[in-house]
């Protein structure tokens, strides 16, 4: 961003002649263009708003009054003098210009006779993989700028191994500003050596060094005169001839996540999807997933007449000669060679939000088009995306990358990120917030999933409660400390005792001494504090036993978990709803003083959030009734 | 041997605009397509077309209306409504029909009430909890950087700090309660990419983008076209017939009109590609507040 690119009264993308000449004929040749799209990475001092800024010029996408509008910006707020400042016309919003710094990802579009190309403009700064991988995750090639003068450096092999992480086969080393080095031969075969080393300890296995000025023009459209020792491709050239991936796409067996069902009338039906991988054709066999259903397709349908064959890329309608269940979130594939279904991974994963991952906190998992909701486990290790050393991580923060087992609440049909994109890259979204926390790329599936198969036992779980004569259920107490759930729990227990009920109560304050001993406050631990009295109040209403749990239980997301584990109609949430002042001014066990004063962390209320349930089955308000009011209340709508 | 088909940059495009359109409408509860019967508008409607055919659209269109649209624009509307067998619905703002605004009158209160404020009422009228709108990267610095799923607050505003990462082709449609998404499919589109497209699919549009004798008058260095008795000529004003065609459309006193022989598209693309200034020149909305125009007016909640 710090240097600029001279207005050349040439542009060496001149105006096709062919447009002046035969607009028919210059349609007709561009009507079959090929599309490549690219992102550029590189620091804030690699050049790179200046390599845009040329691309865009060259190729006539800076019309003479967006020209115009840049000189006079350049004079207002460009760092240049009277210089044209083209890092002005790259970057975007308004903040930004004020800081100097391109915070998002922008993208940018420019054509050559052969291609269109769409860039992704990502960031150099250091705090936002998470827009370099968002960028690179619809790219088909890299641009990774390297400062001829500075060599490869710390954010040279982050930018190289996000790109590798998201499966980017196309890479592109530019070197950049060898102007500065005189166009030395020895200082580009130096860098050459130093990033050939690197990028085979991290498992690229090839990628193509081009030595240019964005400045001064070397190399960019044709060969440089200045650079004789260089026999490769100009930038342009290789960006105009490379292959993308989606011809190797097509070569896989077919799969198209379905994402609409069409039934205009009784008549017709049509399963919509864009193709992920593969090609079909009328009388194709296929596999509907994960039901195992298999048909045959009749037609591929478009407004524009059917289709003799699809490929991987378009966006289709399939009909099929069999009423097969099919509907949004399956995954049709070829007969003889579908893809797996499972329900536990081994994932890679990059923390995208401010919050903290919560180990044990179930978040929507969105993969194609299948939404289930998935929990992640303790990262087995997190990548220092400087180092590419592993470390040993609790949660992930956000920009942090690991690795980590996740299990969904029901089995996905999936294939390894690296055989496909879009079966196997997913994001994770808070159930609360509604934010995209996290991507991440499945690698395979936990064996554990196929082999470890319920225990099938003669005593049911129904003759159980039967034997006990009653329905199991469980009393799920929450509200602020010192609202009086335990208070009510137990009044609520003794009198059930007396009516001959098989009862249990897990107490918050009982179980940490016990079970959860191992867990603090913090909030992955009391979500996962959670976790394990679901689970166990779940085998025990598997035992037949009305269970009462005294729990704070602050958030709604595991206490909709816990309820989601339990059989429908048996999670009953009492809310004891006390005001947080009322509860302070009791305070019988003396924590809310402790935590005013900054003794007690973490403590819900004060420095923690309590979320009241929206629409809990039972709701105690406990500054108008008495404990043993409240107790009969609970037990006339469980027993009515 | 499997056959290699190269898809072409329209047919990627294509593709990715129908996926987006079928992501919408599986995952929103009540989405609408905005039409301002513009050439791009005219693109994304055939796309919709094509997402669900033989089904119509499962949506309806909402035209944001001034009064003040080119005549043309009206006929090539209802027509289009009606062959795409989808709902029309048509939204006034009662009170800027009240006091009267207009272009020539009220500058900048115009596009405000009858735009901005009339597509915040619409929305909120219908409770549209998904609009998709034509608008491309490729038009403006701001959208440049903004998301292809774009959510606005109960209020309607953008901002441009807080917008979910989009990975893949993977979208996230979940919103918290009174928030709203704008939907743009054809954000990766470029003004030549619609040129092509309507070519090759013979997309209808409206005729004032192709050259005709039209009356006219200059003012401020703008040439408009006397589209109605309702515009005001100036003493000494007399509208002149000249050979005019329009690069964008919009409210007619406010859209500038460029002299042009071109009668086909063809020729129009061909002007296009060796005209020297970008598309929204002709429009007076960028003007206002600089180069982060249309940034401030998108934070107030204009499209």
């Amino acid at each position: 961003m710090t240097d600029t690119l001279t207005k050349t009264d040439e542009p060496i993308y001149k105006t096709d002649a062919l447009i002046a000449e035969d607009i028919d004929q210059y349609l007709e040749t561009h009507q079959h263009k090929t599309m490549l799209r690219f992102i550029t990475c590189g620091s804030v001092d690699d050049g790179k708003s200046t390599l845009i800024g040329r691309l865009l010029y060259d190729s006539k996408m800076i019309f003479e009054d967006q020209l115009e509008a840049l000189q006079s910006d350049s004079k207002k707020v460009g760092t240049q003098g009277q210089d044209i400042d083209f890092a002005l016309l790259v970057d975007g919003l308004a903040a930004e210009r004020e800081q100097g710094i391109t915070i998002d990802v922008a993208y940018r579009f420019f054509n050559t006779e052969k291609r269109k190309f769409i860039v992704a403009d990502t960031p150099g700064h250091e705090q936002y993989t998470r827009n370099m991988v968002t960028g690179a995750s619809t790219a088909d090639l890299a641009v990774i700028l390297i400062d001829a003068r500075k060599g490869v450096l710390t954010q040279t092999r982050r930018h190289s191994y996000l790109a590798h992480l998201i499966g980017i086969k196309n890479i592109v080393l530019a070197i950049n500003k060898m102007d500065l080095v005189d166009y030395d031969q020895a200082v580009y075969d130096g860098i050459l050596k130093d990033y050939t080393e690197f990028a085979n300890s991290i498992g690229i296995k090839a990628f193509t060094p081009i030595p240019i000025s964005g400045f001064k023009g070397d190399n960019i459209t044709g060969p440089s005169e200045n650079t004789p020792w260089y026999k490769g491709p100009a930038l342009i050239e290789h960006l105009e001839t490379v292959e993308v991936d989606q011809v190797s796409d097509q070569e896989k067996p077919f799969r198209m996540a379905v994402q609409w069902v069409n039934r205009p009338n009784l008549d017709f039906r049509g399963f919509s999807g864009q193709i992920a991988t593969g090609t079909v054709r009328p009388g194709d066999a296929v596999r509907v997933l994960p039901s195992g259903k298999t048909s045959t397709v009749t037609r591929i349908v478009t407004l524009d007449g059917d289709l003799d064959v699809a490929v991987a890329g378009q966006s289709v309608t399939l009909c099929f000669a069999d009423e097969v269940d099919c509907s949004r979130g399956d995954v049709i594939a070829a007969s003889d060679n579908p893809p797996q279904a499972a329900d536990q991974f081994e994932a890679t994963i990059v923390w995208m939000a401010d919050e903290e991952m919560l180990p044990g906190r179930p978040y929507w998992l969105k993969i194609g088009t299948q939404t289930v909701t998935a929990t992640v486990q303790h990262p087995k290790y997190q990548v220092n995306v400087n180092t590419m050393e592993h470390l040993a991580a609790k949660t992930l923060e956000l920009n942090a990358i690991g690795v980590a087992n996740l299990s969904t609440d029901k089995q996905i049909v999936f294939e390894p990120y690296e055989q496909n994109r879009t079966l196997g890259g997913f994001i994770l979204i808070d159930k609360i917030t509604n934010a995209t926390v996290a991507a991440g790329m499945l690698h395979f599936s936990l064996r554990r999933a196929q082999n470890v198969h319920w225990q099938a036992t003669d005593v049911s779980r129904d003759f159980h409660a039967n034997l006990k004569n009653q329905k199991p259920a469980v009393l799920w107490f929450t509200g602020l400390s010192g609202a009086g759930k335990s208070t009510i729990a137990n009044l609520v227990e003794k009198k059930l005792a007396r009516m001959n009920r098989h009862t249990f109560l897990l107490d918050g304050d009982n179980v940490r001494h016990g079970l959860n001993k191992d867990l603090g406050f913090t909030d992955a631990d009391r979500v996962e504090n959670i976790r394990r009295v679901g689970e166990v109040a779940k085998l025990m209403t598997d035992a037949g036993l009305i269970v009462i749990t005294a729990f704070i239980s602050p958030f709604r997301a595991e206490r909709d978990m816990v309820r989601s584990m339990m059989q429908p109609g048996e999670f009953i949430e009492v809310h004891i709803d006390t005001p947080l002042a009322e509860a302070e001014k009791r305070d019988v066990k003396g924590l809310y003083k402790k935590a005013r004063s900054g003794e007690l962390k973490n403590f819900t209320g004060i420095d923690s959030p309590y979320e009241a349930p929206h629409d809990p089955e039972i709701h105690i308000d406990t500054t108008g009734m008495t404990a043993e009011q409240a107790a009969d209340a609970i037990i006339a709508r469980l027993i009515p | 041997m499997i056959d290699s088909k190269r898809l072409t940059h329209l047919q990627r495009l294509e593709a990715e605009s129908i996926h987006i359109l079928r992501e919408v409408v599986a995952e929103a509860e009540k989405p609408v397509m905005l039409y301002s019967v513009g050439k791009d508008s005219a693109v994304m409607l055939h796309l919709a077309r094509k997402a669900f055919y033989p089904s119509p659209p499962p949506f309806p269109l909402l035209h944001v209306d001034t009064t003040w649209k080119f005549k043309e624009m009206y006929k090539l509307r209802d027509r289009m409504a009606r062959e795409s067998g989808m709902e029309l619905l048509v939204y006034h703002n009662p009170e800027a029909q009240e006091r009267g605004i207009n272009p020539f009158d009220h500058g900048a209160l115009h596009t405000d009430m009858w735009k901005t404020e009339g597509l915040k009422q619409a929305l909120n009228l219908y409770g549209f909890d998904a609009a998709f709108g034509g608008a491309r990267r490729d038009e403006e610095k701001s959208r440049a950087k903004e998301r292809i799923f774009s959510f606005r607050t109960a209020s309607h505003g953008w901002d441009p700090k807080n917008q979910r990462p989009e990975l893949w082709n993977l979208y996230n449609a979940r919103k918290n309660k009174g928030e709203s998404i704008r939907v743009f499919p054809i954000s990766n589109w470029t003004e030549l990419d619609i040129w092509q497209y309507i070519h090759l699919n013979d997309v209808p549009i409206v005729p004032l983008y192709f050259a005709d004798q039209r009356p006219t008058v200059e003012r401020d260095g703008m040439l408009l076209m006397v589209d109605d008795e309702r515009f005001p000529l100036k003493e000494g004003e007399e509208p002149v017939m000249r050979s005019i065609r329009f690069r964008t459309l919009g409210c007619y006193p406010l859209t500038g009109a460029v002299e042009s022989t071109a009668k086909t598209l063809p020729e129009v693309i061909q002007e296009t590609l060796l005209t020297t200034t970008s598309e929204r020149q002709g429009r007076a909305i960028d003007k206002d507040a600089g180069g982060a125009g249309m940034e401030k007016k998108k934070q107030e909640g204009y499209f």
